[in-house]
């Protein structure tokens, strides 16, 4: 046996999620006292490759035929499930990115598999017993749920495990797998990638505006402090079906979970299916005129006061901050 | 064309989730059940893309007695026809080979489901159906349009979105932006009550997964409040305390 880890890219490079789903595959691997094997699918260059060594990948399957250049999730899942045969793996992990969701559930069935997504921490493996916690009710609570097959399947929350550097030599082998016929009916016409914004399932720091911030046209002050920051945008529900950001931007219990170290709130109330959505953030920021706000009742550190007082003299703050740094 | 529905009955999204019988039983007491929200989006498409008397949209849902109400709710909003397949949702691997079953019995020519439930976020069944019917799925999109045979989407990816085009049938996980969800009206609600409501028993199949118990987050301590004129102050926290920049 042994664990394969699913090396997600994005043109090439992989990103802090892969990274963080490549140590965890590489805790679980040593759990069990076997070898990691990573599979890369795409064009990524050698150095990039390499990298995955640094967080203890044993050996790195790499699949470049050209038909498999973009991520089409039938097709994937064929290629991953055949090297988990080859490799004789029964543990296959990946980020439960927006693609990861797409392919872990293909995965499972080929290689008939439970499949635990969006796990939260490290398996617990006792008395034949393999559970694994993830996040449950869009973040109001956690189930521990247990894989009851030989054969496993992990999706890792971005944010939810930290990167740990374990060098080993990399070696990198060419992996053939074509896929079968019937998995390229999907044709990719456009992919439109914003290669200047942070992107919020990822983002380590958060800024989010609710209601409070009263039109669409006050955003600018939220995107200079997010631009501050290296932050992500976000938005409350209320903001995104008024049209003022786009849905996208929307966190919370209909839109998307996140779990940043830093999750700024402004002029959000703090609804619960808001606080679903965050509730696995490290530290949140609340500012709010409202001292009542449900939401201080959740945050770490609040302001309270005007969004249009508080915002500016945040700026002005986090400015001072980095001139010193 | 004939589109497929799949439906699950969730916990209302205000609702506070807590558990019973030492955390192992979630605590539905009081509880009021809804239409997925992410299903009732899908629900929406299905309806405009066969308006005009131009198919037919059945909706499927794997659930005991109790989840009636919630099937009829989405004939109310317009579904054609419903089928409850009679048994405990056990898992998303249960409810998929349930679907995956019927389908094969039934063909239809556009599947659609929710991005997840709102009560266990998987993302998995549109997947799972996908690779059991080995058909090409989808998912989360925010946008779904069909031309002749085709159907062409917008699937979310980190910092963007990408344009499939795929030939029918597929599987397609719906989320915001794909269509307006629906308020049934008098005459729907009216007509829900006599619309076709067809009871499948389940096929056996071995379960892969099994929910052990459940945990509530960790509350976090009382909040630090900082004065309005003292944003350095909160930078200073954030950076020297809690680390995070």
């Amino acid at each position: 046996m042994s664990v394969l880890i699913y090396t997600e890219n994005a043109e090439g490079k992989f990103k802090k999620s892969t990274f963080e789903a490549v140590s965890y595959a590489r805790a679980i691997a040593d759990q069990n006292n076997t070898n990691l094997v990573a599979i890369s699918i795409g064009d990524v260059s050698n150095d990039e490759l390499a990298g995955l060594a640094k967080y203890g990948a044993d050996k790195v399957l790499n699949v470049s035929n050209t038909k498999l250049k973009n991520f089409i999730n039938q097709a994937y899942a064929s290629v991953i499930a055949d090297a988990a045969k080859k490799e004789g793996a029964d543990i296959i992990v990946l980020s439960n990115s927006f693609s990861g969701r797409g392919l872990a559930p293909r995965i499972a069935v080929k290689i008939e598999a439970g499949l635990a997504d969006g796990a939260v921490s490290l398996p617990e493996q006792n008395g034949g017993k393999f559970t694994v916690k993830k996040t449950a009710f869009s973040g109001k609570a956690f189930a521990v749920v247990e894989l009851t097959t030989a054969n496993k399947v992990i999706s890792l929350t971005p944010n939810s495990y930290k990167l740990v550097e374990k060098a080993v030599t990399p070696a990198i082998e060419d992996f053939s797998s074509e896929g079968n016929a019937s998995d390229f009916k999907a044709m990719i016409k456009e992919i439109v990638r914003s290669t200047d914004k942070v992107s919020l399932p990822d983002a380590d720091i958060v800024v989010s505006g609710g209601r409070g911030l009263k039109g669409p046209e006050n955003w600018g002050m939220v995107e200079e402090l997010a631009g501050l920051l290296g932050a992500a945008l976000a938005c409350s529900k209320p903001v995104s079906d008024s049209g003022w950001r786009p849905h996208s931007e929307h966190v919370g219990q209909t839109g998307i979970a996140v779990s940043p170290n830093l999750y700024i709130a402004i002029g959000i109330s703090g609804a619960i299916q808001h606080l679903a959505g965050v509730s696995s953030s490290k530290v949140i920021v609340v500012i709010n005129k409202d001292p009542e706000a449900p939401f201080f009742k959740v945050a770490d550190y609040g302001i309270v006061g005007d969004a249009f007082e508080v915002v500016p003299k945040l700026i002005a703050a986090v400015k001072e901050y980095k001139a010193s740094a | 064309m004939k589109i497929l529905v799949c439906i699950s009955n969730v916990p209302d999204t205000t609702t506070k989730i807590t558990f019973t019988d030492n955390n192992t039983q979630f605590n539905t007491a009081g509880v009021q059940f809804i239409l997925n929200p992410y299903d009732e989006i899908a629900l929406a498409r299905a309806i405009e893309l066969t308006d005009g008397g131009n198919g037919s949209v059945t909706v499927i849902n794997v659930g005991e007695a109790a989840t009636e109400p919630t099937i009829r709710k989405a004939l109310a909003i317009g579904a054609t026809d419903a089928v409850r397949i009679n048994a405990k949702a056990h898992d998303a691997w249960y409810v998929a080979y349930q679907v995956a079953e019927y389908v094969k019995a039934n063909s239809f020519d556009l599947i659609l489901t929710g991005r997840e439930s709102i009560d266990y976020n998987g993302s998995k069944v549109a997947g799972m159906l996908g690779e059991l019917l080995d058909l090409p799925s989808v998912s989360i999109i925010k946008k779904l349009d069909i031309e002749g045979g085709n159907v062409t989407v917008e699937r979310e990816i980190e910092g963007g979105k990408e344009i499939l085009t795929i030939p029918l049938p597929i599987v397609a996980g719906c989320a915001e932006g794909v269509a307006e969800p629906k308020i049934p009206n008098m005459r729907g609600i009216m007509s829900a009550r006599t619309k076709p409501l067809t009871i499948v028993e389940p096929i056996e199949v071995k379960n892969f997964s099994e929910v052990i118990s459940y945990e509530t987050p960790a509350p976090r301590g009382q909040v630090k409040l900082v004065s309005v004129d003292d944003t350095a102050k909160l930078v200073d926290l954030l950076h020297e305390e809690a680390r995070v920049i």
